[in-house]
């Protein structure tokens, strides 16, 4: 029993209530502050966008708004949101005609750009630059040889190539299926800012190769030995092929071997 | 000063030249006694003439090729699984630490003068070293020639594929690239998925655990010595038994059960053998030179966390890659002796599934002499047309093996086809069921159907093209009847398993046709003196020819 303690006389009904609500009310204000201290985005979008990046806000609303919505927040199973994806996903996809896309299928395929030469350029810049200011994210280096640092590693190029991208892309760059109707395509035509794009962004079923994952020394690496592969030609003969291995080759004895030889076994035969 | 020579002294010379190869060989048999009746049995054995019985020696000739690149080959290789750094003339691979097997390859590849050309010729002819034992092997199955007295020679020529199988693979894993070391993971993995004895083997092999540095110079002496040895005995066995037993040849006039219809040994048909030699090796060589085959420099050093898309393996491996890749992954785990067993998937597809296939086949000629009660010697050949259960159980073979080996390349189809991955799969787990049996029933009609056509023709004549309208109106095609009618005018030959004509140039309606390349080449026939003369029909121009010549 704690009778024996002295305790204070309790407070009124009036005071306990006074009291409670300027707690309330602290607590009310403590966190409205928080919210705005650490919420930039708010005071964000409030500032206006650059010149370049509002033309990329109205090409956004001709081209991209069906799908990925008004705030490029994202559209339930049409578009995902691209706040946050940053300009290396833009340059990725535009430049490589997978966006604007066709139809909603495994993955988006890629085609001729939406648009040509310089245009395409100015285009892309300008998405770049809004969904940037829109919501942050990987950026890209200036530049299109962007493996110029790495002219004499590209066997060190070929070493992180074949451990981190040869899985899906093949030993040759040639590409390969995943599942469920999805693929990895094949590297032959890609420019370096497009690869460069591709690891930061980590498109549809890739992962990203963010700089800590590969730096950007390594990274310029990497692009020095998928070109160099496409530059090194095919010692082995005029015909590779498709470097695809041992499934073209099989088929290649039977069709040009065995064909061969059995013509030949008709033509001995016939003429005795 | 000037020299002469006189006209005796050239003409001796002259004599003697014309008379060496008597004087040689009268001084051989001297010697050696050569002149037997054994030596005259084996120059003259008789040789049909088809262009089907070469289909086993584009496979002889494609071994020898693969012995003689493969010495030039091993010259320069060198199994050892050292670790090198690489400092030769392939620069996307200079300072990769790499094992040495693979470094020299490299090295024969880029820096020794020939080496690429005879490393792809040497892979480009295993391919058709195999692929022609397949060819062969199909042309047997489906003409009945492994019947007795052939089936000792038919196991063996299973065994030889199986060896054929080995030493490719072995071949394969040889240059320590990234791709056969993937490979031989995977031989590993189903030399482990044996019960019981698995652990132990591969332990065994690999002396240790995979990969260590034991296996490579295991796999080259098995490679280069071994396992070609074996082959070369069993060749010769092949060989041996095949001259000492008659040769098979296709029914057809004045052929039997007890003769051979065709050309000796010597000198014709060994001078068509030399020069079909050279046609393979020249093929051999075109290949090796205009088609790269396994771009070892592109698959980099093998290393275990390096692995790609599309790695697959040679073409005559690949139905078991499919199986592997169809198969559910049914794992059975059960307890026995207080001990737990593991039974893995792959134990099926990779090791029962080879062993199903193989009992089958080498079973076929056994149970079917036995089903038929057949203990007759066969030398005559059957058309495929004439066994439609054999056809059909051939091509019910056929279909399911080329279902896996599709399989086994579905990630290139579906990359290639832009196909999903999952729908290849489930294409091939249910073609693997359906079509067999579909590849049979189809099969077992059309032969059917042929031999039904070859009776028709039998019994109506050949169609001539001529048509005569009745007096009735009504149309009618004249038919050449083959041989003696009956009253009502149906042909009275038998059907008896051989080629029946089905048109009239065959029959002499054109001149006898001489042996073109693949077709016989017709020419028109000089008109007959007395031409058939259908009703107002007066052969004035040809009586006129016929005074021209």
């Amino acid at each position: 029993m704690t009778s024996q303690t002295p305790s204070r006389r309790p407070r009124s009904r009036a005071r306990r209530r006074l009291g409670s609500s300027v707690r309330l009310l602290a607590a009310l204000a403590l966190a409205g502050f928080l919210y705005t201290a650490f919420a930039p985005g708010l005071a964000a979008q409030d500032q206006p966008l650059s010149p370049t990046a509002a033309e990329g806000e109205e090409l956004y609303q001709r081209n991209c708004i069906s799908c990925h919505g008004r705030n490029a927040d994202g559209v339930e199973d049409r578009g995902p949101s691209l706040v946050g994806v940053g300009e290396a996903a833009v340059e990725f996809q535009v430049s490589t005609g997978r966006m604007p896309m066709t139809r909603q299928e495994a993955q988006a395929q890629a085609k001729p750009p939406k648009w040509q030469g310089e245009e395409l350029e100015r285009n892309v810049a300008a998405l770049s630059a809004y969904i940037q200011e829109l919501g942050g994210g990987p950026q890209m280096p200036a530049g299109t040889d962007l493996a110029e640092s790495a002219e004499g590693a590209v066997a060190r190029g070929g070493e992180l190539y074949r451990i981190n991208c040869s899985s899906c892309h093949a030993y040759s760059g040639g590409g390969g299926a995943l599942s469920s109707g999805a693929s990895a395509p094949s590297l032959a035509e890609a420019t370096d800012r497009q690869i460069y794009a591709a690891m930061l962004s980590g498109p549809q079923n890739m992962p990203v190769f963010g700089d800590n994952q590969l730096t950007p020394e390594e990274k310029a690496e990497v692009i020095a030995f998928i070109q160099h592969l496409q530059e090194d030609g095919d010692p082995g003969g005029v015909f590779n092929l498709g470097r695809f291995g041992p499934t073209t080759e099989g088929l290649a004895i039977f069709l040009v071997g065995i064909v061969a030889v059995v013509f030949a076994t008709l033509w001995i035969a016939g003429k005795s | 000063m000037t020299i002469t020579v006189r006209p005796s002294a050239l003409k001796r010379r002259r004599q003697q030249l014309r008379d060496m190869p008597a004087a040689t060989g009268r001084g051989l048999d001297d010697r050696l006694q050569l002149a037997s009746p054994g030596l005259r049995t084996l120059l003259n054995k008789v040789f049909p003439d088809h262009w089907s019985f070469l289909l086993g020696e584009i496979a002889l000739w494609s071994f020898v090729m693969l012995l003689l690149t493969g010495t030039f080959l091993a010259l320069f290789f060198d199994p050892s699984m050292e670790e090198v750094t690489y400092n030769g003339s392939y620069t996307a691979l200079s300072g990769v630490e790499m094992s040495r097997a693979y470094e020299s390859t490299l090295t024969l590849s880029f820096d020794v003068r020939g080496g690429l050309l005879i490393r792809q010729m040497h892979h480009w002819s295993a391919l058709l070293f195999l692929a022609a034992i397949v060819v062969h092997f199909l042309r047997i199955f489906f003409t009945g020639a492994y019947r007795k007295p052939r089936e000792i020679n038919y196991l063996i020529g299973v065994a030889m594929f199986w060896l054929a199988f080995l030493l490719g693979f072995t071949g394969y894993t040889l240059p320590d690239d990234a791709l056969s070391g993937s490979g031989l993971r995977i031989a590993h993995a189903i030399i482990l998925s044996i019960p019981v004895l698995g652990t132990w083997t591969a332990s065994a092999l690999f002396d240790g655990d995979f990969p260590g540095t034991a296996i490579m110079p295991r796999v080259f002496i098995l490679h280069v010595f071994l396992l070609p040895l074996a082959l070369l005995g069993l060749i010769t066995a092949h060989l041996l038994i095949m001259f000492k037993q008659m040769h098979t040849q296709w029914p057809g006039a004045g052929r039997s059960n007890r003769n051979v219809v065709g050309e000796r040994f010597f000198p014709r048909y060994i001078s068509k053998q030399t020069s079909f030699l050279l046609i393979v090796f020249g093929v051999i060589a075109a290949l090796g030179g205009l088609f790269q085959i396994n771009p070892v420099w592109l698959f980099g050093p093998y290393k275990a966390a390096v692995v790609s898309v599309a790695t697959q393996p040679d073409w005559y491996v690949l139905f078991l890659e499919g199986s592997t890749r169809l198969f559910p992954s049914w794992e059975i785990r059960f307890p026995l002796f207080g001990e737990h067993f593991t039974i893995p998937t792959l134990f099926w597809p990779g090791v029962v599934l080879p062993g199903i296939l193989t009992t089958l086949v080498v079973a076929y000629p056994f149970y079917e002499a036995r089903k038929l009660k057949d203990k007759q010697i066969h030398n005559l050949l059957q058309r495929p047309r004439d066994v439609p259960v054999r056809t059909g159980l051939g091509a019910m073979g056929v279909t399911f093996w080329l279902v896996l080996t599709l399989s086994g390349a579905n990630d290139v189809i579906a990359s290639t086809f832009d196909i999903s991955l999952n729908a290849t799969t489930w294409a091939g787990r249910i073609g693997a069921v359906v079509l067999p049996p579909l590849a049979y029933w189809v099969t077992h009609r059309v032969c059917l159907g042929l031999q039904q056509h070859d009776r028709q023709v039998l019994s109506h004549g050949v169609e001539t093209g001529i048509l005569r309208r009745r007096p009735d109106g009504g149309f009618m095609e004249v038919h050449q009847p083959l041989g003696p009618t009956d009253p009502h005018g149906h042909g009275e030959l038998e059907y008896t398993g051989a080629p029946v004509p089905k048109k009239m140039n065959r029959l002499g309606a054109l001149a006898p046709a001489t042996r073109g390349f693949l077709a016989p080449v017709e020419r028109p026939s000089t008109p007959p003196t007395e031409p058939p003369t259908p009703n107002g029909y007066e052969g004035t121009e040809v009586a006129g020819t016929d005074q021209s010549r």
